[in-house]
């Protein structure tokens, strides 16, 4: 039986009809195309498949996609919104915060939260804020640093005012 | 993994919630955050024929301490417990469970209620709800009853809980001016389920302890009340032999299992510990005053 749903999806509407056993994570990447949100462990430990539901990190394994409905979801791929790296994905890139890659959509996303609630995070609130998501490379320095390095460039780009970077 | 094929249901108010529970009987099981359901229906240790999703219920996410009594409702998320002032100031033991639940995300969306419905021996909240004498508020459409955290617990993943009832909130007697609590949890990694895990609450009189609480996690059946230290410790000026003695029996009282996260002589060994130093921390936050 369908489940009528509708989903801002990144910033726009997307109405679906769903079986209520589809999880969330299945919606977004077999209904949705969207396959930057990965599956890893499948039983809510590694936080491969975070998303942002509402603003609020979720293991999208772990969620249906009915309950979804009349919710604001946000995946890896607003982050590229626009066509330019966003910060966090260019301080990802430029501390080598990666090495397989398989955890970074959900690490960016629990990232990106955290960095939303809490702009000039220690390197503690760091971990703890991660420690919900698994890098099984085990390269956790480097993404620390990463968040650390998106944190400083996010901050300096809020205090640069409006066009005073355009043509300088 | 899919869950095996369900019938969903969400509800916007409680009378239709309890309604629906009733007609449903054993077929159906309540959804709140989800966090030990949804695994469990993937894993297809549970296919429930029904599932009644309780999110979109306004009010059941209440927190509010009033005439002697926090009340705390079902839908309360582990994350809004970790972050309250209130609980963080009034009622450590409740606020450094929270913290401690599981992971940052999976408490972004787990529930109080949830949680204690789950009954899971080695979850953190039973030991919280026995500590603090809670009282659990449990509704169906004939009516509401109330059990005390100490009577709700029935075996693993077991409680009184009917299939018709829904637990709509938990009620704690209020912390007075003196009290003080802790939550000590071992755990092999970041994130795991508690090898120990111990909470205290205390209640300082006049200088003297006028009601202490204590409750073990993953070391029993159930969630455990360390009844026999929480009667040594009435009316002690708490000085550390008392504090000892009491941890001595909080181990006693434990019944662990040996398992791949250590031995039973382990496990109450830091039991016991933990319950010393849990007492201590909690002393000095009576002490500090509220």
């Amino acid at each position: 039986m369908g489940w009528p749903i509708s989903v801002t999806v990144n910033g726009e509407k997307v109405s679906a009809e769903v079986e209520p056993r589809l999880l969330l994570v299945h919606f977004i990447r077999e209904k949705l195309r969207l396959t930057g949100t990965h599956i890893g462990c499948d039983t809510t430990h590694c936080g491969a498949c975070t998303v942002l539901l509402d603003g609020v990190p979720v293991k999208s394994c772990t969620v249906l996609a009915v309950q979804a409905d009349e919710r604001q979801l946000t995946t890896v791929e607003a982050l590229h919104a626009g066509g330019a790296l966003h910060p966090i994905q260019a301080a990802f890139k430029q501390e080598h915060g990666l090495q397989c890659g398989f955890c970074t959509p959900g690490m960016m996303m629990s990232s990106f939260a955290l960095l939303a609630d809490n702009p000039d995070p220690t390197e503690e609130e760091i971990r703890w804020a991660l420690s919900g998501n698994i890098c099984r490379c085990t390269g956790y320095m480097n993404i620390v640093k990463a968040v650390r390095a998106a944190a400083v460039q996010m901050k300096e780009a809020a205090a640069v005012p409006a066009g005073a970077a355009v043509g300088s | 993994m899919l869950p095996a094929p369900f019938e969903y249901h969400a509800p916007h108010t409680t009378e239709e919630t309890l309604e629906l529970l009733d007609r449903l009987g054993d077929e159906g099981k309540v959804l709140a955050g989800g966090q030990s359901l949804i695994p469990l229906i993937k894993l297809r240790l549970a296919s429930p024929a029904h599932l009644v999703d309780v999110n979109r219920v306004p009010g059941l996410d209440v927190i509010e301490e009033r005439d002697g009594v926090l009340r705390i409702g079902t839908l309360f998320r582990h994350k809004s417990a970790e972050r309250s002032a209130l609980l963080a100031s009034r009622y450590p033991v409740i606020a450094e469970a929270a913290a401690q639940v599981a992971d940052p995300i999976v408490r972004n969306r787990g529930t109080v209620g949830g949680s204690l419905a789950h009954a899971d021996p080695a979850g953190d909240w039973g030991s919280v709800v026995l500590a603090l004498d809670a009282e659990l508020v449990l509704q169906s459409k004939s009516g509401r009853r109330t059990v005390k955290a100490r009577d709700f617990f029935s075996g693993p993943f077991s409680t009184v809980l009917q299939p018709n009832e829904l637990l709509t909130e938990v009620r704690i007697p209020a912390a007075g001016s003196r009290s003080g609590g802790a939550y000590l949890k071992l755990e092999r990694k970041v994130g795991d389920f508690a090898t120990v895990g111990v909470a205290v609450h205390l209640q300082m009189d006049d200088g003297k302890v006028r009601s202490a609480g204590i409750g073990l996690t993953a070391v029993g059946p159930q969630n455990l009340k360390a009844e026999q230290a929480e009667a040594a410790l009435r009316g002690q000026t708490l000085d550390d032999a008392a504090i000892e003695e009491a941890a001595s029996l909080a181990a006693a009282a434990a019944e662990p299992k040996a398992d791949q996260r250590g031995s039973v002589e382990y496990k109450r060994n830091v039991v016991r510990v933990f319950t010393e130093r849990g007492l201590k921390r909690a002393r000095e936050r009576a002490r500090g005053g509220a």
